[in-house]
């Protein structure tokens, strides 16, 4: 059995409906990849999951239990993690204050020593741990969006686009770190736009097209699918 | 010179009164851009709740500071259940409905509740005297005088507001008070229950209300149906005068209308006759020259 399986989901804004019937799995330590075109619902699909929107039909399975009819704050406490879109961080709460929010559903003195951890795993954080997040660089507020998903120590977390508008450089360490944390066990599902550096990393892949799963596989096969080459890696 | 401080302290303890009332306004705003314009109302409940409870409940016998302090917690307790109350039968039903509606449910509860205390408590269309519980007698500090009343009725309001202060900065919820204020969705995503959290909200605000029904008893009974909605405009003109949905710029608006409008009942000619109409000079100058208030920017972003 699957750690989180996605069954016929749909969801819809009012009468437009954005997924139209996709299945997915997880597999407990995977690193699973969800790529697209913008626009495709791959936001509206991790919007879903983690409760912020309610589906029309399907089912959200985690180990096993239904999630999708339960409220966003009961589904990270059942272990599910999103880093959302766009960093979301707190802007006017310090780094440590957004990292604490992070374990809100926690209880127990293990919070300052995962705090500890992500000041360990992002050094840049801990230098800035006093400061307003707002002011952080659009990497460091990536870094903080992770830390703070990782801060409710997650059984899936869930990243949407975290490359999204940074630089080369801080491209390269958010995708390290995806890597060092898949090395360390978890289980992980990737939005990206990116699509070789998510494909490179992730076990499976899903190809979205306006709201439906088009095409399945490993990662390495995904990465040399002649379609997803021409469609998503920019080449013809 | 004399005369000015006498007013400017009677100031401190009318503004303290909008400061308490004005912080329900904002912290609901803060967390559910709602204008809750039954707010004056729940103060107003709050105080018959105090008044219920000292003519009804308590035995005469009673020492005064007891019944006193018994007759601020139920004002407190009555307030701050009523304003669940309205938050999870009138507002949470509406809460994903345009702008407007609430709004004019929330004028609507206002009406309701005004009407109930005349229709309904006993001969309620008349003013009650509220019990004056505190100890009579005055200071004088360098002339100006300043009665145990507004002394009690600033430092209660003091002690409350850092009491919220305290909560709001430094609490676990306060904290995810200032997450759901900030970016609902994603406060959601850290696992804070944000309908809980807005209940919280209604209610610190309600307690607050309440304190402020039992201080308005105090310097100026009899309390009547209708007490909530001057006070209740004159708090939502602080509220917003401070930067509605900052909780210093509630407490800074609070007092600075109180000084004003305590300083314009002296020095404006006919001051005294006018003494209701000032707030809404400064409401309308706020709205039309800062609109955002003394310490107000994006409303949105902060609790
Ligand atoms: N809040 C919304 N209201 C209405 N339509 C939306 C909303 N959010 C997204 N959509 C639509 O749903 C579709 C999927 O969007 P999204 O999930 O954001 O895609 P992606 O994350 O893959 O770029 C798009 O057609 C988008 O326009
Ligand atoms: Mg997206």
């Amino acid at each position: 059995m699957s750690l989180l399986e996605v069954r016929d989901l749909r969801v819809a804004y009012g009468a437009i409906e954005a997924i139209k019937g996709i299945s997915l799995d997880v597999e407990e330590g995977q690193v699973v990849t969800l790529i697209g075109t913008n626009g495709a619902g791959k936001t509206t699909t991790l919007r879903t999951l983690s409760g912020l929107l309610r589906p029309v039909a399907g089912q959200v399975l985690f180990d096993g239990a239904r999630l999708d009819k339960l409220k966003a704050h009961e589904i990270v406490a059942r272990g599910v993690a999103h880093a959302p879109e766009g960093r979301r961080i707190f802007p006017l709460m310090t780094v440590e204050e957004n990292l604490e929010l992070g374990a809100y559903s926690r209880k127990g003195e293990a919070i300052a020593q995962d705090v500890a951890e992500v000041f360990e795993r992002f050094p840049r954080l801990h230098e800035r741990r006093a400061q307003k997040a707002g002011t952080l660089s659009g990497g460091e507020q990536q870094m903080l969006a992770i830390g703070r998903a990782l801060m409710s120590r997650p059984r899936l977390l869930m990243l949407d686009e975290p490359s999204m508008g940074l630089s080369p450089i801080m491209i390269q360490l958010i995708f390290d770190t995806v890597a060092e944390l898949k090395a360390a066990g978890t289980t992980i599902l990737l939005v990206e736009q990116n699509a070789s550096a998510a494909l490179a990393l992730a076990d499976t892949g899903y190809v979205l097209e306006t709201g439906r799963v088009v095409l399945t596989g490993t990662g390495p096969d995904l990465l040399t699918d002649e379609n997803v080459r021409k469609a998503y890696l920019g080449e013809d | 010179m004399q005369q000015f401080f006498q007013q400017l302290s009677d100031g401190l303890v009318l503004g303290a009164l909008y400061a308490l009332i004005a912080l329900g306004y904002t912290m609901v705003y803060g967390i559910v851009q709602l204008i809750n314009f039954a707010h004056g109302e729940i103060f107003m409940v709050g105080a018959f709740g105090g008044y219920t409870l000292y003519h009804y409940v308590l035995p005469s016998s009673l020492p005064s500071g007891i019944a006193l302090l018994l007759v601020l917690l139920v004002a407190m307790l009555t307030s701050a259940l009523l304003a669940a109350f309205v938050e999870r039968v009138a507002y949470r039903p509406l809460r994903n409905a345009p702008r407007l509606a609430p709004l004019i449910t929330a004028i609507g509860v206002s009406i309701a509740l005004q009407e109930s205390i005349r229709l309904f408590y006993p001969n309620g269309s008349v003013g009650k005297p509220f019990p004056q519980l505190f100890p009579r007698g005055t200071v004088d500090l360098g002339g100006v005088t300043l009665t145990y009343v507004d002394l009690f009725v600033i430092s209660l309001a003091l002690v409350l507001m850092l009491t919220l202060r305290t909560f709001v900065f430094r609490s676990a919820t306060g904290r995810a008070m200032r997450a759901t204020a900030q970016d609902p969705d994603t406060a959601r995503l850290m696992g804070v229950d944000t309908d809980r959290i807005i209940v919280i909200t209604f209610v610190l605000g309600g307690l607050l209300a309440g304190a402020a029904g039992v201080l308005q008893g105090m310097i100026a009974s009899p309390i009547d149906f209708k007490i909530g909605f001057i006070a209740g405009l004159k708090a939502f003109t602080a509220a917003v005068l401070g930067g509605i949905g900052n909780i210093t710029g509630a407490v800074l608006g609070g007092f600075t209308l109180g000084i004003v409008e305590a300083l314009a009942t002296q020095y404006v000619p006919n001051g005294s006759a006018l003494k209701d109409s000032f707030a809404f000079v400064v409401l309308v100058l706020v709205l039309v020259f800062r609109p955002t208030g003394l310490l107000g920017e994006s409303v949105r972003s902060r609790a």
